[in-house]
C-alpha cells in the first residue's frame, strides 16, 4: 500500500536494518565498525536473557511452547497456504510445522543452536548434479540453482562465524591436515571451532554406537551451546551449557546459548552510532521516482504512527520468507509467475523434509531424555548432499541424520509406541513406560525448489496494519519424499543395531502434502534468491537487489535453494560475506556491484 | 558486558527449593500413594469460568481421558481440569494468540485451525452439545454414563461422528485433549499437575535444569525429585 503516509519523519541516518535476529545484528556491527550510523528496526518487543530468559521463570513448558511466548503474534500477522497454484489459501492460524520469531534477536533468541556450514557442492547444486550426472537428471519443473558464491569464498566467514557464536565442535581436516574425529564429509577448514566438542548425552551415544556398528560415520555435531566458557571476538561473553533442556523455544538463562542477544548486543550497546528501535514494524522500503533508488523505509511505531526513517543504505534481515513480503509489498523487483515462469520475487522457496525414527527400549534403560541441550548430539552425513551416488537412485539432495537430544519435556515430549491409544490408561501406561526409555533420532533433509512452490501476496487476508498477508502456494514433491524414504531406509539399520523393544518411523509417503499442524522445522528459505543472473534471482552474489541497487537482503531469503543443514550458520556466513561487499567495495562506490 | 554467574534470583530460588524438600525425603514419598493424601484437606475447587453442569461434564471427560489407576494420579487428581478453567481467563482461551480473521474457509485437515470460535466460546458449546445428545441418545446426562459409556462417546468424539452442535466434535476433542495433557504435565504453578505428580510418575525433574554432572552417567537413574518454577 502506497498511500501510508508518513505522520512523523526521522533525521536521516547512513543505513537502516529492518529486522534484528542474527543477520541485522552481523549487519549492524559490520556497518556500524565501519563508521555508519545505523538505526536498527525491531517489528517485536525488545527482549533479553535478563528478564526474558530469566531463571527459573523460563523454564516453563506451558507458557514458551505451548503458548509460544517468544515466537511471532499470529494475532497481528501470519501467512496464508494452499498447495497448488488453483488451491484457496487459508492463514496459518496457530504455530504448528514453523515457529517464526518476532522481537529483538528474533528466532535466535528461541533457536536450538545446531550450527552448521554447508556443504560446498550444495552451493553450486545445479552445475554439481549436471556435471556429474548429467543435465538430465534434474528433473522438469525443478528450479534449483547456484548460489553464485562458493565455499572457498565463504570459508573465512564460516570460521568468523563460529568465533561469533562460541561454537563447540570436533573439525575433520584443518589446513588440509586430518585434525580429529570429526566429520569426514565436511569440508576443509582454515582452523578448529572455537571451543571442544559438547559432552554427549547418553542417547546420543547410543546412536553413535549403533551407526559405528553399522559401518557409518558418525562425529559430535557442532553446537552453539558453549562447552565452556568463552568471549567472543567482540569481548561478548559466554557461560558453560549445563544442559537444562531448555533451548528450542526459550532464551537461555546461562548466557550458554549464542544469540544475537548475547554475543552481539552487548558490544553494539558501547558504540554511539547505533540505535536499536524495538515494537517498529517495517511496511514499506521507499523509492525514489526512478524505483532504482531506495530512500529509507516507512514503520509503524508502538503507538501506531506511521514514521518515514531516511536512509541512504537499506538492509533487508527480516525472517526468511518476510524479506520477499517486503519486497513485494515495496515494489522492488518483479514479482515472479509461476505460469509464465517470468519475475523473480517470491521464486524458489524450500522447506526442510523431516523423518523421525523413534526407539522404544525396556524399562530402567534410563535415558534421560531432560538431559540436554538443542544444538548438542551425534550426527552423521553419510547420506548428505551427494556424499553418495545418486546415479541410480533418481533423486537429487540428501539429508543429514542426528540424535539431538536438546531436551524433551512431558507435554509435547514424550514418545509412545506404535499402536498407543491417545488417552486412557494404555496412553498412560505407555508415556510412563516410555518417557525414561526412548531414543528418538531424525533424518533432516535437503528440499528442492519448483516451479510452482512460490510466494505472493495473499488476495484475501491482511495483517493488522491492512497489509496483503504473504501467500505461500507449496507441496512436498517425489523427488524429495523418494530421498527421505531412501535416507530413513538406511537410517532404520542404526535403529534395529540398537536392539529395541520396539521402533516407530515418521516418513512420508509419495503423494503426502504438506501438513502444517505438527512442528517440522522453522527453516524456510528463498523468495528473493541469490544467484549469478538476474533473470532467476532477486539479489546478485553479494546479496544486493539487481534493481535497487542500495537495498541488500540477507538471511535463508537468499537461499536459491534448500539445504540438508540447519540455515543459521549459512545464513550469517553470507551475511558477513555481503557485509564485507559493503564496507569494501559499495561505500567507496555505491553503485550495482555486478553489472 | 554481562557478567556470568549464579544470579540472586537462581540462587534465592534454589535455596528454597532446597529447603522446602529434601531430596531424600521427596523421593520416599514419590508414587501414586501420595497423591490422595495431598487434596482431601484442601477446600473444593470452585471454577471461575465453567458453570456447574459444565464443570460436571468437563471433570467427567477429563477423568476419562487420563483416568486414576495404579500407575499414577488421573486427570481430575493432578488438577487438569481446574488448569483448564483457569486458562480460560487467559488471553489464549479468548483467541489473542491465534490469527482469528475471517473469513473461515473450511478447509483439508493438514492446513490446521479453521474454526472460528476462540476457547471460551468453544468449550461453552461443546459441552453443552454433548450433554443434548447424549440426553438425547440415552436419556440421561453424560455425568450418568458409566465409564464404558463416557469412553464410547468421546471415542465418538475423537473420531468426527457425533454431533455436538456448532463445534464439530473433532475439533473439540483435539482442544480438550491438548488442554487436559497440559493441566497433567504443566508446571504446578498453572493451577495442574497438583504435587508433581505426573512429573513423578514419568521422571521428570521439571526445573532442576543444571544436568552438567549427569550428561555422561550413562543409564543411571537421576536421583533428584522435581522441582517447580513457583
Amino acid at each position: 500500500m502506497s498511500d501510508i503516509k508518513p505522520d512523523v519523519k526521522m533525521k536521516p541516518v547512513d543505513a537502516v536494518i529492518v529486522g534484528f535476529g542474527w543477520t541485522g545484528a552481523i549487519m549492524a556491527k559490520e556497518l556500524t565498525e565501519a563508521g555508519l550510523n545505523v538505526v536498527a528496526l525491531e517489528r517485536g518487543e525488545y527482549r533479553d536473557t535478563y528478564p526474558d530468559g530469566a531463571y527459573p521463570k523460563t523454564l516453563d513448558e506451558l507458557t514458551y511452547i505451548q503458548r509460544s511466548k517468544l515466537f511471532q503474534d499470529m494475532s497481528k500477522s501470519t501467512f496464508t497456504f494452499r498447495h497448488s497454484i488453483t488451491g484457496v489459501a487459508v492463514p496459518y492460524r496457530q504455530i504448528g510445522a514453523f515457529k517464526p520469531g518476532t522481537g529483538v534477536g528474533g528466532a535466535g533468541l528461541h533457536w536450538s543452536g545446531m550450527h552448521w556450514r554447508v556443504l560446498p557442492e550444495e552451493l553450486q547444486i545445479r552445475s554439481h548434479y549436471e556435471r556429474r550426472y548429467g543435465k538430465k537428471f534434474i528433473p522438469e519443473g525443478m528450479t534449483i540453482q547456484d548460489f553464485g558464491v562458493t565455499y572457498a569464498e565463504l570459508e573465512p566467514h564460516f570460521d568468523f562465524v563460529e568465533k561469533v557464536f562460541g561454537t563447540s565442535g570436533q573439525a575433520y581436516k584443518v589446513n588440509g591436515i586430518v585434525v580429529g574425529d570429526g566429520n569426514v564429509f565436511e569440508a576443509d577448514r582454515s582452523d578448529n571451532y572455537a571451543l571442544a566438542p559438547q559432552k554427549v548425552p547418553y542417547t546420543a551415544e547410543l546412536f553413535r554406537r549403533a551407526a559405528k556398528a553399522v559401518g557409518y560415520h558418525p562425529f559430535v555435531n557442532a553446537s552453539s551451546n558453549a562447552s565452556g566458557p568463552y568471549t567472543n571476538p567482540y569481548g561478548c561473553q559466554m557461560g558453560p551449557c549445563n544442559f537444562c533442556g531448555f533451548c528450542s523455544g526459550y532464551a537461555c538463562y546461562n548466557y550458554s546459548k549464542a544469540s544475537p542477544n548475547v554475543n552481539i548486543m552487548p558490544a553494539l550497546r558501547m558504540v554511539a552510532n547505533f540505535e536499536l528501535r524495538a515494537n517498529c514494524n517495517v511496511v514499506r522500503i521507499n523509492l525514489d521516482s526512478s524505483k532504482k533508488r531506495a530512500t529509507g523505509v516507512t514503520y509503524i511505531n508502538a503507538d501506531g504512527k506511521a514514521v518515514e526513517q531516511p536512509a541512504d543504505l537499506v538492509i533487508a534481515s527480516a525472517f526468511a520468507y518476510n524479506n520477499a513480503h517486503l519486497f513485494l509489498l515495496s515494489g522492488i523487483g518483479q514479482p515472479y509467475d509461476p505460469v509464465s515462469n517470468e519475475g523473480v520475487v517470491g521464486r524458489n522457496i524450500a522447506y526442510q523434509m523431516m523423518s523421525t525414527i523413534q526407539t522404544f527400549f525396556k524399562e530402567d534403560t534410563n535415558t534421560n531424555p531432560f538431559i540436554g541441550a538443542g544444538g548438542t548430539g551425534v550426527a552423521l552425513d553419510d547420506w548428505n548432499g551427494d556424499n553418495f551416488d545418486h546415479g541410480p537412485l533418481g533423486f537429487v539432495g540428501g539429508s543429514p541424520a542426528w540424535c539431538n537430544p536438546a531436551g524433551s519435556k512431558p507435554i509435547s515430549g514424550i514418545a509412545t509406541p506404535d499402536g498407543t491409544p491417545a488417552w486412557g490408561s494404555a496412553w498412560k501406561k505407555a508415556v510412563k513406560k516410555s518417557y525414561l526409555n526412548t531414543v528418538s533420532f531424525d533424518c533432516h533433509g535437503a528440499n528442492m525448489t519448483y516451479r510452482d512452490c512460490y510466494v505472493d501476496l495473499d488476495p484475501t487476508y491482511t495483517d493488522k496494519f491492512g497489509q496483503q498477508l504473504l501467500r505461500f502456494t507449496f507441496d512436498w514433491k517425489e523427488n524429495d519424499i523418494k530421498m527421505s524414504r531412501f535416507v530413513t531406509d538406511k537410517m532404520m539399520k542404526v535403529a534395529e543395531a540398537m536392539n529395541p523393544e520396539s521402533i516407530k518411523v515418521s516418513v512420508k509417503n509419495v503423494g503426502d502434502h504438506l501438513d502444517l499442524r505438527n512442528y517440522q522445522t522453522t527453516h524456510w528459505a528463498g523468495g528473493t534468491a541469490m544467484g549469478a543472473d538476474r533473470k532467476t534471482s532477486v539479489v546478485n552474489r553479494y546479496l544486493q537487489s539487481w534493481d535497487v541497487h542500495n537495498v541488500f537482503a540477507v538471511g535463508s531469503s537468499v537461499f536459491p535453494v534448500g539445504i540438508g543443514y540447519n540455515p543459521t550458520g549459512l545464513a550469517c556466513a553470507l551475511t558477513y560475506w555481503s557485509a564485507k561487499a559493503i564496507r569494501e567495495q559499495y561505500l567507496k562506490d555505491p553503485r550495482p556491484l555486478v553489472a | 558486558m554481562k557478567i556470568i554467574g549464579i544470579s540472586p534470583h537462581r540462587r534465592n530460588f534454589l535455596r528454597k527449593a532446597v529447603g522446602a524438600a529434601p531430596a531424600v525425603a521427596l523421593l520416599a514419598g514419590a508414587g501414586g500413594g501420595l497423591a490422595m493424601a495431598v487434596s482431601k484437606d484442601q477446600p473444593a475447587y470452585k471454577p471461575r469460568f465453567f458453570d456447574a453442569t459444565e464443570w460436571a461434564t468437563l471433570s467427567a471427560l477429563v477423568d476419562r481421558l487420563i483416568p486414576a489407576d495404579a500407575e499414577g494420579p488421573g486427570a481430575l487428581e493432578s488438577g487438569a481440569h481446574e488448569f483448564i478453567d483457569a486458562q480460560m481467563n487467559t488471553p489464549y482461551a479468548y483467541g489473542a494468540l491465534w490469527f482469528m480473521q475471517g473469513p473461515f474457509v473450511p478447509s483439508i485437515e493438514q492446513f490446521g485451525y479453521q474454526f472460528h470460535m476462540a476457547p471460551r466460546e468453544l468449550y461453552k458449546s461443546a459441552l453443552a452439545g454433548v450433554n443434548a445428545v447424549v440426553q438425547k441418545q440415552s436419556g440421561k446426562p453424560f455425568v450418568q454414563l458409566n465409564a464404558a459409556e463416557r469412553d464410547a462417546v468421546i471415542t465418538q468424539l475423537q473420531k468426527g461422528t457425533l454431533d455436538i452442535g456448532a463445534v464439530p466434535s473433532k475439533i473439540f476433542f483435539n482442544q480438550l485433549l491438548q488442554n487436559t495433557r497440559e493441566g497433567y504435565f504443566c508446571d504446578p504453578v498453572h493451577g495442574g499437575n497438583k504435587d508433581m505428580l505426573a512429573w513423578k510418575m514419568v521422571g521428570f525433574p521439571g526445573a532442576r535444569a543444571d544436568y552438567m554432572d549427569w550428561v555422561e552417567q550413562y543409564g543411571k537413574k537421576y536421583p533428584l525429585p522435581p522441582v517447580s518454577i513457583a
